[in-house]
């Protein structure tokens, strides 16, 4: 039963006298929602996309079809042509729309100020609104099990970080990574080669038989393809690791486990609070713990000792006795930056520009 | 740097300037035909999906090459019926079939996608591929001495051959070549064919060379770096090689420097990365001084051949 009140007819008056072609009704709890997503690309990327299109799906299993009706835009670039898809959306009436690229921001905030009535979700954002929150995931979690396992398997002791750009999000997986990795090696070296691009196959592949060709003999890469783990699997070096998700059928002997995004938990809450009227501008931000970043299956040649090393990480991270950046912390430079005892906390994360000592970038 | 290591970096280079050769040995018999086709990003790609998907379903390489230089020589046609048929401008009708190329691969591709294959290797023994010193001969797939064939072909083509001195005819003056009897639509669609299928092999090389899988855009703007070599080599095959061979130790100069660290790192990555359009300018520079364009490129490139009767 929808409720008709003073307040919500004057709502339902206000939102019809500003937007007469669309005419939403602003009614608290809704029978339907209907959400849109913007992707940067096409869900069969075997990766980011992919991840966010299985959270979609699991959303309406999870939700009923009859309650949630969805569509999603591919292949949108950033900047002023998401602009226009986030206005045409908005313009057709979805109540809640996900952006789920970093470059969005600047439109999906332009948009929601003309679009008062409709919620606006940024994945990997920074700047929330009245109507617009952001989510993310603690990938960096993820980053110190791989770092656990290269650190005890690396024989070279040197590592390889294919990364796509020097944003935070980048430089803080590759710290963590790194930390992790010279917990079981002290002398561990961690190589960082940026491609400038988030895809670009053809360069990730030259990448990674440049950093193999000078002693690297495991890779873990923050771009979206399995391209450098299919020369990992050509050379026959010790491995390389799946990123967003899980990606050993392309190289079954290196793919040595993988960071899964999962996004479902994110989407069924954030669609759920639009159904039952209360969604409200947040900033969310979970990890290991809260299911949105997922270890995939070990592969069976690491030994079993690693795997319990791999596991003790994971599991102390998700019940907080580990924490990815505790101190002591020296950056590359020999400056300390973390005393010991001390952590680097969600808000000092975004503003770390040093890699810890050891870091070749 | 150690011998190792050279050696590794010129294997790295080949394959990553195979692609922008074949592409750009293409580009190069349409322009001197007098046709720029700025397709070559698209028809690469729609080689490359092509490329990828008959492998990917017999199993075989061999197979994957024919079909991609097919596929790329059938999108070209649609270019060159709209341009040389009906007149179109030739502009504005590469720069769709760029666009075309995208999408068609893009939907074909999409069961295509998150599936391996396998890399097209050196088919010579192991003996000669594993030898320290003589891998740098034969660690190479069977493109790259397809692709170096083709540079001494295509040089002998158009110096040596009476059909190749008709294709240059046409490319610097297409009337006269038209009223001495060559039919220069048809010299045209030859030269336009046989860019496509030279841009559709290239772009076979990014699944069977270079990285064994298909995903939507996977040449990654190489189609154009290809046009420019065109440029930079004035229009001369074997200028082409050195030139298809610096912009591929330049790029693989790149991560390798970055991958040692050290002193490299002073250059920054952005510049890395504008290195090869900085030398195309510069090249360009150099031939203007040194004599007038006009020597260079041929007479017609670009201009539609009306029959004045």
């Amino acid at each position: 039963m929808k409720l008709i009140n003073r307040r919500n007819a004057l709502k339902i008056g206000g939102a019809a006298a500003a937007l007469p072609l669309i005419g939403i009704p602003a009614v608290a709890q809704k029978e339907k929602v209907r959400a849109a997503f913007v992707l940067i690309g096409t869900p069969d990327d075997n990766g980011w996309n992919y991840g966010h299109d299985l959270g979609r799906l699991e959303m309406i299993e999870a939700l009923g079809a009859d309650r949630v009706e969805t569509a999603t835009v591919t292949n949108v670039a950033e900047g002023p042509d998401s602009e226009r898809v986030f206005r045409e959306l908005a313009q057709q009436g979805y109540d809640i729309i996900f952006g789920t690229s970093f470059g969005y921001g600047d439109a999906m905030l332009k948009v929601a100020k003309q679009f008062p009535d409709v919620k606006f979700e940024w994945a990997t954002g920074y700047k929330t609104a009245s109507n617009l929150s952001t989510y993310n995931a603690r990938f960096h979690e993820g980053r110190s099990v791989l770092g656990t396992i290269s650190g005890m398997m690396s024989k070279t002791g040197i590592g390889a970080y294919i990364g796509s750009f020097p944003i935070p999000e980048v430089v803080m997986g590759i710290n963590a990574f790194h930390l992790a990795a010279r917990k079981a090696n002290p002398d561990f070296i961690t190589k960082v080669v940026y491609v400038d691009s988030w895809f670009d196959p053809a360069k990730e592949a030259d990448a990674a038989r440049a950093l193999i060709d000078q002693g690297v003999d495991v890779i873990t890469q923050h771009t979206d393809g399995p391209a450098a783990l299919q020369v990992a699997e050509e050379r026959g070096i010790i491995g390389g690791f799946g990123q967003g998700a899980d990606m050993s059928a392309f190289a079954p002997d290196a793919h040595l486990t993988s960071i899964i995004d999962i996004w479902s938990p994110y989407y069924i809450k954030a669609v759920k609070s639009v159904l039952d009227g209360n969604w409200k501008e947040g900033t969310s931000w979970e990890g290991l713990a809260g299911g949105e970043v997922v270890i995939g299956p070990y592969n069976k040649k690491i030994p079993a000792d690693v795997v319990a090393a791999a596991e003790a990480v994971r599991l102390g991270i998700i019940d907080g006795s580990v924490h990815p950046f505790s101190g002591p912390i020296t950056d590359n430079k020999g400056e300390l930056r973390v005393e010991a005892g001390d952590i680097i906390d969600d808000g000092e994360f975004w503003g770390v520009d040093w890699y810890a000592e050891g870091v070749e970038a | 740097m150690n011998i190792d290591l050279t050696i590794a970096i010129i294997i790295t280079m080949v394959g990553a300037s195979t692609p922008l050769l074949l592409a750009a040995l293409g580009e190069l018999v349409v322009e001197k035909s007098g046709v720029l086709n700025l397709g070559v990003e698209g028809m690469m790609l729609t080689g490359a999906v092509v490329g990828f998907a008959v492998t990917y379903t017999t199993g075989n390489p061999w197979l994957g090459i024919l079909a991609a230089g097919f596929a790329g020589a059938c999108v070209s046609m649609i270019f060159a019926f709209l341009t040389l048929s009906l007149f179109a401008n030739q502009v504005a009708t590469g720069l769709a079939l760029t666009i075309f190329g995208a999408g068609f691969s893009a939907l074909f591709g999409q069961s295509f996608t998150g599936k391996p294959i396998k890399l097209f290797k050196s088919i010579f023994p192991d003996y000669l591929t594993e030898h320290p010193i003589l891998k740098v001969f034969f660690d190479h797939s069977p493109l790259v001495y397809f692709s170096l064939f083709m540079v001494f072909a295509v040089s002998y083509f158009l110096h040596k051959t009476r059909a190749g001195l008709v294709l240059r005819a046409v490319g610097e003056n297409d009337h006269s070549a038209h009223s001495i009897g060559y039919s220069v639509i048809k010299v045209r669609y030859g030269a336009v064919g046989f860019g496509g299928m030279m841009a559709g092999i290239g772009g076979a090389c990014f699944p069977l060379l270079l990285t064994p899988q298909w995903v939507e855009g996977l040449t990654g703007g190489r189609g154009w770096i290809a046009l420019a070599l065109v440029v930079f080599s004035a229009w001369k095959p074997t200028r082409l090689l050195a030139g298809a061979y610096l912009f591929g130790l330049i790029a693989t100069m790149e991560v390798y420097a970055k991958a040692a660290g050290g002193g490299f790192r002073i250059i920054p990555s952005e510049l890395w990365a504008s290195l090869p359009y900085l030398a195309t300018i510069l090249v360009l520079v150099l031939i203007s001084m040194r004599h007038k364009m006009s020597s260079s490129a041929p007479a017609c490139l670009g201009k539609p051949f009306i029959s004045s009767n």
